[in-house]
């Protein structure tokens, strides 16, 4: 038995592949619902009602997605090139930092500028220490070959002792009664409400143009082109005379962008300031999140709705029928899997009683 | 007499490919019986039938009249049946004998059992007139060399009880020099001598007349040929191998007429990884109007010229001046100079197989302005070109998607016209200046092969200058005006094609005659 790839996969099969492996993630998920002691029927029902069922669940919903579209997109370009940078969630911190640390310039005053010069001048800030965070890890790789995935994923360590010891030090609220925070930014620099009663933010917005406009890099243009060649073959991306180094320097830039405006928007959109406590993994759920969308930027969307609707679901079920929220993270972390099986059942069959695959 | 083997009716199909169909065929004991036909025609699957990798879907396999149970590799070792493939299989860094135990050994005894099998290859090595130093490290060996232990592996490890009676070789001389080939061919008579029963699968004409007995030719899954070497010519073959008949493009003797200096490289030397020259003084000039052809066995620094010419090298010490202008070692700059690049390896290095055609036929141009705007790719303009590239160069394969073709769906054939159409149209109606070929046919069919001959004389006659570099010496003598050998980095004289002959060549691979002065 051995797998064999297809020559072409169908536009039904395609389809079919996202749908299939969201029951059978819900299938396997029902037996830990079952363990925990609870109606299974029940719990999915509230998990989705919880997640999709009402005007708040949408507006939660649709709050946990903003930050997850964004590393979403910041993975999926850089996966793309196969530039593995599993460092958003450390560019999404300093990207925050850099955020608070311009809009809070001079104790929160911010020298008195206009706040529409200092508001793109922090996200300016954010996207840029996000990218300089990756910068050096694409550089060692695309010189050196030292691997991304070690690099990036340390960052995010040395990134999050960093921030603790600014908001413990330099950067602390002196009026936060002691709590390592930093300085809230000043009511101008908040992004408005999107949605009335409701806690979502335009930041909503911004991320569903950028990853519009991604889609259309991707797609339309020399960069993506580039891009998408490099990541699919690199050695003959060279011989075509395409400058594979730079062009994984660019993408870094890029990725890191993303991920660092991520922090920025969630500042400026939902906290106002920051804590150490600020994402709970959504630079982590970002790789899920590209990965469950096949790394095509429309997609980060859908599956950044679903897996913040997952969570926010997961949070009602366990108050009623008190099954643990981590199920959600079982949930998520079972489709990423189920998915990439069914990717690759899509794009491969399975052929049995044959060793070679080709008939010669 | 029983036959050695016997296969009777055999068909398999994958799904509605059907890749043997109904296929009778007998070996006699100490035959050498050639199995021969194009890519695709069907070999491979008759012998992984016969190996019991697959299941034949009809037919019997018999072996001395016993039916041999489908589809049990070990079935067919414990008869007698002996494999060589293709590509080596030996562990580098084991000594002979170690390579000979791995996998013949049953894995759950405490010790091996190393003076038995000791005993058991020198005896089979005598017997047969191979020899091989058991304790030889495999990397210190030659090609030629791993081959005989490969045989020997076979030998050995198959039908332990009985014997191996049946061996078979999968494009044994794919790897070899001439020579080496040679001394190939004079053990299989050994093997023959002593009653063993050879097939032996090729795809050259050449060295099928001079080894086999009879000869099976394939075509298309069916047999359409069993016939005595004695009784065969090369233009019959290949006509039967092919359905139709071929003609293979030559190059007129005499036909270059001097022209000016496209290319010169003056002492060129190029370092690897650890040090060691891989192209090591290399002196050459090339012409336009004229093709001049590398040979040499692969592994030799061709990789290292050929990327020096693709601009993806950079020289460590001497000169290499295109048009009489140094040349910066970016791929961007050479095809801007009018070089047209044909990479050795289609799959790997020529092509994004996951793109579709369109894209792959302006992946070298794409920035340019006939392809682009502002950064954003006239998609229109790139699309039309694919089209008009695959009507030109005759790219089949893409009926149901058009030039959105996923291009790895295409055959090794197509995929080298997608490339050729793309280096030789870079410039509209203009002839590049040069064009470096890289193994251009390695795989093809002949049809295929045909093709490329002709496009590469054609842009000759345009006024390229041609630098092709080949293992296969049939395509060499073909085509080239002038012929350099490769060995160990240093590069012959090129010398016109009419003063080398096979054995000159043959010694120069080997290193003979290079360095003399």
């Amino acid at each position: 038995m051995h797998l064999e790839r297809r020559a072409q996969t169908s536009r039904a099969l395609q389809l079919a592949a996202p749908l299939i492996a969201i029951a059978f993630t819900l299938a396997v998920s029902s037996l830990l619902v079952l363990w925990a002691g609870a109606p299974v029927g029940q719990a999915y029902a509230l998990l989705i009602e919880g997640g999709f069922g009402s005007r708040f669940a949408w507006g939660e919903t649709l709050t946990r997605a903003t930050p997850l579209i964004l590393t979403g997109l910041a993975a999926a370009v850089a996966f793309r090139a196969r530039l593995f940078n599993i460092g958003a969630e450390g560019q999404l911190y300093v990207g925050a930092l850099a955020a608070v640390a311009v809009g809070g310039l001079h104790g929160g005053s911010g020298f008195e500028l206009s706040p529409w010069l200092l508001f793109p001048l922090m996200m300016v800030a954010a996207a840029l220490a996000g990218a300089l965070l990756l910068l050096g890890p694409a550089l060692m790789k695309s010189r050196l070959g030292v691997d991304e995935v070690v690099t990036t994923l340390l960052l995010n360590f040395i990134v999050l002792l960093f921030v603790s010891m600014m908001l413990d030090g330099p950067m602390k609220d002196p009026t936060a009664m002691g709590w390592p925070q930093s300085v809230a930014l000043q009511d101008a620099l908040q992004l408005g409400k999107l949605i009335e009663r409701s806690r979502v933010h335009t930041g909503l917005l911004g991320a569903l143009v950028l990853a519009v406009l991604l889609w259309a890099l991707l797609k339309f243009t020399t960069t993506g082109f580039q891009i998408r060649a490099v990541g699919a073959n690199a050695r003959a991306s060279a011989f075509a005379g395409m400058p594979v180094g730079w062009v994984t320097v660019k993408v870094a830039l890029l990725s890191g962008a993303l991920a660092g405006l991520a922090g920025a928007i969630e500042v400026a959109g939902r906290t106002g300031y920051l804590t150490l406590d600020m994402s709970p993994g959504y630079g982590y759920s970002g790789i899920v999140i590209a990965m469950l969308a096949a790394l095509n930027p429309l997609g980060v969307v859908a599956a950044a709705i679903f897996v913040a609707g997952i969570l926010v679901g997961a949070d009602s079920m366990s108050r009623a029928v008190n099954v643990p929220t981590y199920i959600a993270d079982v949930i998520v972390s079972v489709s990423l899997l189920s998915m990439l099986v069914a990717t690759l059942f899509a794009q491969y069959r399975v052929v049995f009683n044959r060793r070679a695959s080709h008939a010669g | 007499m029983t036959p050695a083997l016997a296969l009777t009716g055999i068909t398999k199909r994958f799904g509605s490919l059907v890749a043997n169909d109904a296929i009778s065929l007998t070996l006699a004991q100490g035959e050498v019986l050639a199995l021969l036909g194009e890519n695709g025609a069907g070999k491979s699957t008759l012998v992984s039938i016969l190996f019991g990798h697959y299941r034949a879907d009809e037919g019997t396999v018999e072996v001395f009249g016993q039916p041999l149970p489908p589809g049990q590799p070990k079935a067919a070792l414990a008869a007698g049946i002996g494999m060589v493939h293709q590509h080596f299989t030996l562990a580098d860094n084991l000594s002979v004998l170690d390579n000979v135990l791995l996998g013949t050994e049953p894995l759950w005894l405490p010790f091996s059992r190393r003076r038995e099998a000791r005993a058991a290859l020198v005896d089979t090595a005598q017997r047969f007139g191979l020899q091989v130093d058991p304790d030889a490290r495999v990397a210190e060996l030659s090609v030629g060399e791993r081959q005989r232990v490969e045989i020997l592996k076979a030998l050995v490890s198959v039908g332990q009880r009985k014997g191996a009676r049946i061996l078979i070789l999968d494009e044994p001389t794919a790897v070899l020099t001439p020579a080496e080939a040679e001394s190939l061919f004079a053990t299989l008579q050994q093997l023959v001598a002593q009653g063993l029963g050879v097939i032996f699968i090729s795809h050259k004409l050449d060295e099928v007349l001079r080894v086999s007995h009879r000869i099976a030719v394939l075509r298309g899954g069916k047999l359409v040929a069993t016939l005595p070497a004695a009784e065969a010519d090369k233009a019959m073959l290949a006509e039967l191998m092919v359905g139709r008949r071929v003609e293979m493009p030559r190059r007129e003797p005499d036909a270059a007429v001097p022209q000016a200096e496209v290319c010169t490289l003056r002492g060129a030397t190029v370092r690897g990884a650890n040090g060691r020259a891989v192209l090591d003084g290399v002196s050459l000039s090339l012409h336009a109007g004229e093709i001049v052809a590398i040979a040499g066995v692969a592994g030799n620094g061709q990789q290292a010229l050929a990327e020096l010419l693709f601009g993806l090298r950079e020289l460590d010490a001497g000169e290499l001046m295109l048009q009489g202008r140094a040349m910066p070692a970016r791929a961007s700059a050479w095809m801007q100079a009018g070089v047209a690049r044909i990479p050795e390896d289609r799959h790997a290095v020529g092509v994004v197989g996951d793109l579709p055609v369109w894209e792959n036929a302006v992946l070298e141009r794409f920035a340019t302005p006939a392809f682009s705007k502002l950064g954003v790719i006239k998609r229109g303009a790139a699309r039309q070109h694919a089209q008009s590239l695959i009507e030109r160069y005759d790219v089949r394969g893409t009926q149901s998607a058009g030039v959105d073709t996923p291009t790895r769906a295409l055959s090794g054939g197509n995929m080298q016209k997608l490339i050729l159409g793309r280096a030789l149209m870079a410039d509209g109606e203009k002839a590049p200046v040069l064009i470096v070929a890289d193994q251009p046919t390695w795989g093809l069919d002949i049809g295929a092969v045909a093709y490329v001959h002709r496009q590469l004389l054609d842009a000759c006659a345009k006024g390229s200058a041609v630098l092709l570099i080949s293992e296969d010496l049939d395509e060499i003598f073909a085509l080239a005006d002038r012929i350099a050998v490769m060995h160990h980095g240093h590069l012959s004289e090129a010398k016109p094609a009419a003063q080398w002959t096979l054995t000159d060549i043959g010694l120069a691979m080997t290193g003979e005659a290079v360095h003399a002065p």
